[in-house]
């Protein structure tokens, strides 16, 4: 099984979001032939003008939407940490939306059983990623996203001092 | 039908019946959508003469076919078009965000909504289910309260929201309608209309596909678009904004400054987009599918209006700021904010508020009249006081906010030729005085005093033409950048994105065939522009407008530039602008009287208006 360091996932940085939904217009192109925000499988917030972020599956260590589901419905792969829905299983009730703490698992407007990022599977690569124009979307691991987050922490408090 | 839903959704808020009825697919060709579809369906809804006021006045609220897919920017816009009360001819404005492509993921290509509510209403369209539900606790609130409070009470985040404030509600003639609280339908008071409907806001959800026609040559395009947009063509959006041109127009002397009583301001630099960008811009935001960005979000830092926040552009700034003799960016920030707080057309209020303080400085208006305020150009205090007051109606407050052109009737004393405005559209940024081509653009467009009918200002601003020269030629120039202007407000795209289009209408008839499965030809599309510009004009004559209407500020041709430097002692003559005219209307297959002539209307597949014009022909 891929360790919790090694598994990747799409995230969002907040500073280079603007919240164009670009992700999600292609997100739901991609996988359903259709513009639709309500079939793309990440979502983009914005809790008001300066704060904006895309959303969507973080691949977690032992994923609460797996083990919230009654009817054994989701899985996760262990080459990747994708989760899997299986559609015959699947009733929509609505469990493991309610275990994600980001939003991240959703409901299918029409065929009423929940969908997931799968790093866009069959094109190889996310696409998201590939059409974001920002390049706000990267391909991750939390590995990677807490030495991001170091060097900006650091070059911030190095900015500061040199006010000072 | 690709592209278009296909229906059109009619509210009757007197009796609170809905229906649906089709579009045609003449109709969706021939008008296109947004302004276009909208201005043709509101003049087969309505009389002629109709006060703006009246229940009769529908508004209507349109889209365009590319709304609800990822084609650049041209995802997000809608229109709303009515009667204006500030001009008593057609109002239309476009806004973008996210409303419009909701609305048409709830299956609808324009709302028609006519009647008044007996109590205040917000509507709420929930795909097929559309409903007038209670907005008595939203009185009083701005647009942006109104927005959380709806989306609170409805209980989805997103669910898109236009709304009106209390300028809307009290029917001030430069109310504006907001969605997602810093976007706009801003120009020609259709807040108002809004208003005396008894309607609070418009809630949107909508959960369907949308196709384009022939999806793969369709995501080709879209992908040569992304390109393009990284370059040249948007880099000025992209980066200062809009605001940009504070100093590019300071430069060239072409910046109505104190009331246009100045063409330049000698403290430019202090309220430059360099400046705003240094020290306010926070962050750069987008619309839906845009993949440019150029929503410019300020933060005031610190000082009395620390904690401000709000979108700034370069009109709003350029109003707020110099055009009122103001200097200090920070308070021209506090004064967008309060402008959107009440859902106040900033462009207008801060033309209003120099009026003002051109009647205090003349003493035409007394500080008593003005409630006490000491209202001299460049006093900060002055402008948040009556932007506040025009915005409650208090006071003065309560004149003013009848639009310029009214307030100066009303005050008297001379303060009319203090009133700077076309059709009673209070000016914007671009001093006609040495932008003769521009000036022609202002002196015709079909909804007043607007450099967005035309952006005829850019062959004076760049060095294409002769600025200060009135000649022959400029009709067509005028002519087919309106044209091409109605086609982005009916497709709807965004006008920052124009450079984009490299072929033009070529590129945009692409666009149109590849969404809507409709073949459509750059000399169609064309057409139809012309057809745009053509009904606006046939419902103002309907209206009672004629030439006489197609004119400039007073100080625009009775007061030469005053200030040293490249275009001193510039004015517009009546000579001048009847040249001007005379060339356009020429141009426009039109009588010297401005009417369409009945063979142009054929010749547009238009026949069916003639009755408006028939007996005008003459002349």
């Amino acid at each position: 099984m891929v360790k919790i360091h090694e598994r990747k996932f799409v995230s969002a940085d907040p500073e280079k979001c603007v919240g164009c939904q670009i992700c999600e217009y292609i997100c739901s192109w991609t996988k359903e032939k259709a513009f639709n925000p309500l079939k793309s499988r990440i979502r983009v917030v914005r809790v008001n003008q300066l704060a904006n972020m895309a959303v969507t599956c973080r691949r977690c260590e032992d994923p609460p939407c797996v083990a919230a589901c009654p009817r054994d419905a989701l899985t996760q792969s262990e080459e990747t940490g994708t989760i899997i829905v299986d559609m015959d299983k699947c009733n929509g009730c609505g469990w493991c939306i309610e275990a994600c703490d980001y939003g991240a698992i959703m409901l299918h407007p029409e065929t009423k059983v929940v969908h997931v990022c799968d790093l866009c599977k069959e094109q190889g690569e996310p696409q998201c990623i590939k059409w974001c124009p920002e390049e706000a979307l990267t391909l991750v691991t939390s590995d990677v996203l807490a030495q991001k987050a170091r060097i900006s922490a650091v070059k911030k408090l190095f900015q500061e001092a040199k006010k000072k | 039908m690709y592209g278009y839903a296909g229906r059109i959704l009619y509210v009757d808020l007197n009796t609170g019946k809905t229906r649906v009825e089709q579009l045609s697919e003449d109709y969706a060709r021939k008008y296109i959508g947004g302004i276009g579809l909208g201005m043709r369906l509101w003049l087969d809804n309505s009389t002629a003469g109709v006060d703006p006021f009246s229940p009769d006045n529908p508004l209507v609220l349109a889209l365009g076919p590319i709304s609800g897919t990822m084609f650049p920017t041209a995802g997000n816009g809608h229109a709303f078009v009515a009667k204006s009360p500030a001009t008593f001819g057609i109002g239309e404005a476009v806004a973008h965000g996210t409303f419009g492509a909701e609305l048409k993921r709830a299956g609808y290509d324009a709302v028609i909504i006519k009647g008044k509510a007996e109590k205040p209403v917000y509507l709420w369209i929930d795909d097929d289910s559309v409903q007038l539900l209670d907005a008595s606790h939203l009185m009083g609130k701005s647009p942006a309260e109104t927005e959380d409070a709806i989306k609170d009470e409805l209980g989805d985040y997103y669910i898109r929201v236009a709304a009106i404030g209390v300028a809307g509600e009290k029917l001030s003639r430069i109310a504006c309608i907001i969605n997602e609280k810093t976007r706009a339908a801003g120009r020609t008071g259709l807040g108002a209309v809004m208003g005396s409907k008894n309607l609070k806001a418009i809630a949107v959800r909508g959960t369907r596909d949308i196709v384009p026609a022939k999806p793969d040559e369709f995501m080709e395009m879209v992908k040569e678009f992304h390109e393009r947009m990284k370059g040249p063509a948007t880099q000025k959006y992209r980066t200062l904004g809009t605001p940009e041109n504070v100093l590019v127009h300071n430069a060239l002397h072409c910046m109505p400054t104190r009331n246009y009583n100045n063409a330049h301001f000698e403290n430019a630099e202090k309220v430059s987009g360099e400046a705003l960008n240094d020290k306010f811009v926070a962050k750069i935001i987008a619309c839906s599918s845009c993949a440019m960005r150029c929503e410019h979000e300020v933060v005031v830092p610190e000082g009395p209006y620390k904690g401000t926040m709000t979108r700034m552009e370069y009109e709003t700034l350029w109003a707020l700021g110099p055009y009122c003799g103001i200097d200090k960016l920070d308070a021209i920030i506090k004064g967008m904010e309060i402008c959107n707080y009440y859902g106040m057309d900033a462009i207008s209020a801060g033309v209003i508020v120099a009026f003002a303080m051109d009647c205090y400085e003349n003493g035409i208006l007394s500080q008593a009249d003005l409630d006490g305020i000491e209202a001299n150009f460049g006093n900060v205090d002055a402008l948040l006081q009556l932007l506040e007051k025009m915005g409650k109606r208090e006071g003065i407050g309560d004149i003013l906010a009848e639009g310029v052109r009214i307030a100066g009737q009303k005050i008297g004393k001379g303060a009319e030729k203090l009133a700077q405005h076309i059709k009673g559209l209070e000016v914007t940024g671009y001093d006609l005085r040495c932008l003769k081509t521009a000036a022609l653009g202002f002196a015709v467009s079909f909804r007043g005093a607007d450099h967005n009918r035309h952006g005829a200002y850019a062959f004076d601003v760049k060095g294409k033409v002769d600025r200060l020269k009135a000649e022959k030629g400029r009709g067509k120039m005028v002519r087919d950048m309106e044209d091409v202007y109605a086609l982005i407000d009916s497709f709807i795209v965004c006008k920052f994105s124009r450079g984009t289009y490299y072929k033009e209408l070529q590129d945009m008839a692409k666009l149109y065939s590849l969404v809507t499965g409709i073949d459509m030809t750059a000399e169609e599309l064309k057409k139809s522009g012309e057809r745009i510009n053509t009904i606006a004009r046939i419902i103002n004559i309907r209206e009672g407008f004629s030439r006489k209407d197609d004119t400039l500020p007073w100080k625009v041709m009775n007061m030469p530039i005053p200030d040293d430097g490249p275009v001193k002692g510039a004015v517009v003559t009546q000579e001048e602008l009847d040249l001007l005219l005379d060339d356009y209307y020429e141009s426009r297959g039109w009588t010297l009287e401005g009417v369409p002539t009945v063979a142009k209307l054929k010749e547009l597949a238009m026949d069916d208006l003639a009755s408006i014009v028939e007996d005008k022909q003459e002349a």
